[in-house]
């Protein structure tokens, strides 16, 4: 094997600032594409747990279609086509006019990606409470909307937390896509450094360093988080 | 929006059928090669040999931890360097999958070596049998046959993954769909077909997971 190794390369400038800014764009995207998919996934996840058999019928449909159609299909999907299908000024807006627009398909494409996901996740937590719960809720007289919010949710949420931590740290992997469309995360960023410096060793090593240190800093501290957070007499599912 | 013009993919059926069929031999070839290198991480990890299975869940955490497009980029740049000689793409693809998927699919098999009660290990060694061959004939076969629905939705999710190979070129059934969108201008319908296509395939194969699980339960 032939090669010429320079790990400073890692710490000169441009490329150590490339890094910095590669991984902040990373966290950014990753963090607004979970709030996304942890609003959207909750709101489906009661859906497809409710009596009314439209909104199951909704949440369900939701989940088959954006489990079953590769992510970076979707992205596509977000970027090239949605903005054709829109009217001409709403579509002009969507493309060009948008703040960051390809950011922003990024994280509303991962995002509502993973919501498919974080949906099966509230629903087998609320499954796993069993009807007691929720007749518990109906007899005290409480609506169904209160017995969400004060009952089911809470401790839904609370034997969830492992499975929740991973999509996560799935969504942290995923945002590595947004690069298809033009986003310079992290790995964009270090096959740029790649690109330009030829040492593509050093390049992605720091990323797969990043990568794992982060995961498991995440990893780490959720598991301080479900230990102080565990409902007594359950085990985590998932 | 302009008209949705069918005959695009009418006309271009036979390159995108060429491109779909790299998408299965990559998915094929992919599970089967990530099945192996998964099966003997899970049995190396559980026979608790000192230093072996420490690396084998290491392994397993560490490419868990990373994402798949920077796995491929990884060999992508490697697999030529260290051959010493330019490869095509879907060798090092090939290879990017097989590492990587070992270590989502040596979970699922653990957990399936998991399930068979410990009592048939033992039962295996009582009759005289040596740890790898009770392994082999008994607790294997089993845990393969509970698994089933669970490596059928591993691979459902892997024939997604290898859309990814769109970052390094790949002619596959994506990237020639891709190839005829801006050929031609025809975006839209070409992203539409490509997602009917996947989402038709996929569709049925989790029908098909669930229904075996569905059996395995009775």
């Amino acid at each position: 094997m032939n090669y010429n190794w320079d790990w400073g390369i890692l710490f000169r400038e441009p490329y150590f600032d490339w890094l910095l800014t590669g991984l902040g764009w990373t966290v950014m995207l990753s963090l607004c594409a979970w709030v996304i998919a942890f609003l959207l996934g909750s709101i489906l996840g009661i859906m497809r747990t409710s009596t009314s058999g439209t909104l199951r019928f909704i949440g369900t449909t939701y989940v088959e279609i954006f489990r079953n159609i590769p992510l970076l299909v979707q992205l596509f999907l977000w970027f090239f086509v949605f903005p054709e299908l829109l009217p001409e000024d709403a579509g002009r807006w969507v493309k060009r006019e948008m703040p960051l627009p390809a950011l922003s398909t990024a994280i509303f494409a991962i995002g509502l990606y993973t919501a498919s996901r974080v949906c099966e996740q509230v629903r087998s937590g609320i499954e796993a409470l069993g009807v007691g719960q929720r007749n518990a809720g109906r007899a005290i007289g409480l609506t169904e909307k209160q017995i969400y919010i004060y009952i089911l949710l809470p401790n839904a949420y609370r034997i969830i937390i492992p499975p929740l931590t991973s999509e996560f740290l799935t969504i942290f992997k995923n945002s590595s896509l947004a690069l298809t469309i033009g986003v310079v995360e992290l790995t964009a960023m270090t096959r740029q450094i790649e690109e330009y410096t030829f040492q593509g060793f050093e390049a992605f090593t720091a990323a797969t360093v990043i990568y794992s240190v982060v995961t498991f800093a995440v990893m780490f501290f959720m598991r301080l988080v479900e230990k102080g957070s565990r409902v007594p007499g359950m085990i985590s599912v998932g | 929006m302009t008209d949705f013009d069918y005959g695009i993919i009418w006309n271009n059926l036979p390159f995108l059928l060429e491109g779909l069929q790299v998408t299965f031999l990559l998915t094929i070839l992919s599970v089967v090669g990530g099945i192996i290198l998964g099966t003997v991480l899970a049995l190396v990890r559980i026979a608790k040999i000192p230093v072996a299975s420490w690396f084998a869940a290491a392994y397993v955490n560490f490419f868990r931890s990373l994402p798949l497009i920077l796995v491929i980029f990884w060999l992508y740049f490697l697999v030529p360097l260290l051959l010493g000689r330019p490869v095509g793409s879907f060798y090092s693809v090939l290879v990017a999958f097989v590492l990587f998927e070992a270590a989502y699919y040596s979970e699922i098999i653990r957990a399936g070596i998991s399930s068979v009660r410990s009592g048939q290990i033992a039962a295996g060694r009582a009759i005289g049998l040596t740890y790898p061959q009770t392994m082999r004939y008994i607790v294997l076969p089993q845990a393969f046959k509970a698994m089933v629905p669970v490596l059928l939705t591993q691979a459902i999710i892997l024939f997604q993954d290898t859309s990814l190979v769109y970052v390094v070129g790949l002619k596959d059934f994506l990237v020639s769909a891709e190839l005829i969108a801006n050929r031609d201008q025809r975006l839209v319908e070409m992203f539409v077909f490509v997602a009917i296509v996947y989402f038709s395939i996929c569709f049925a194969g989790s029908l098909l997971a669930r229904r075996l699980q569905k059996r395995l339960e009775t």
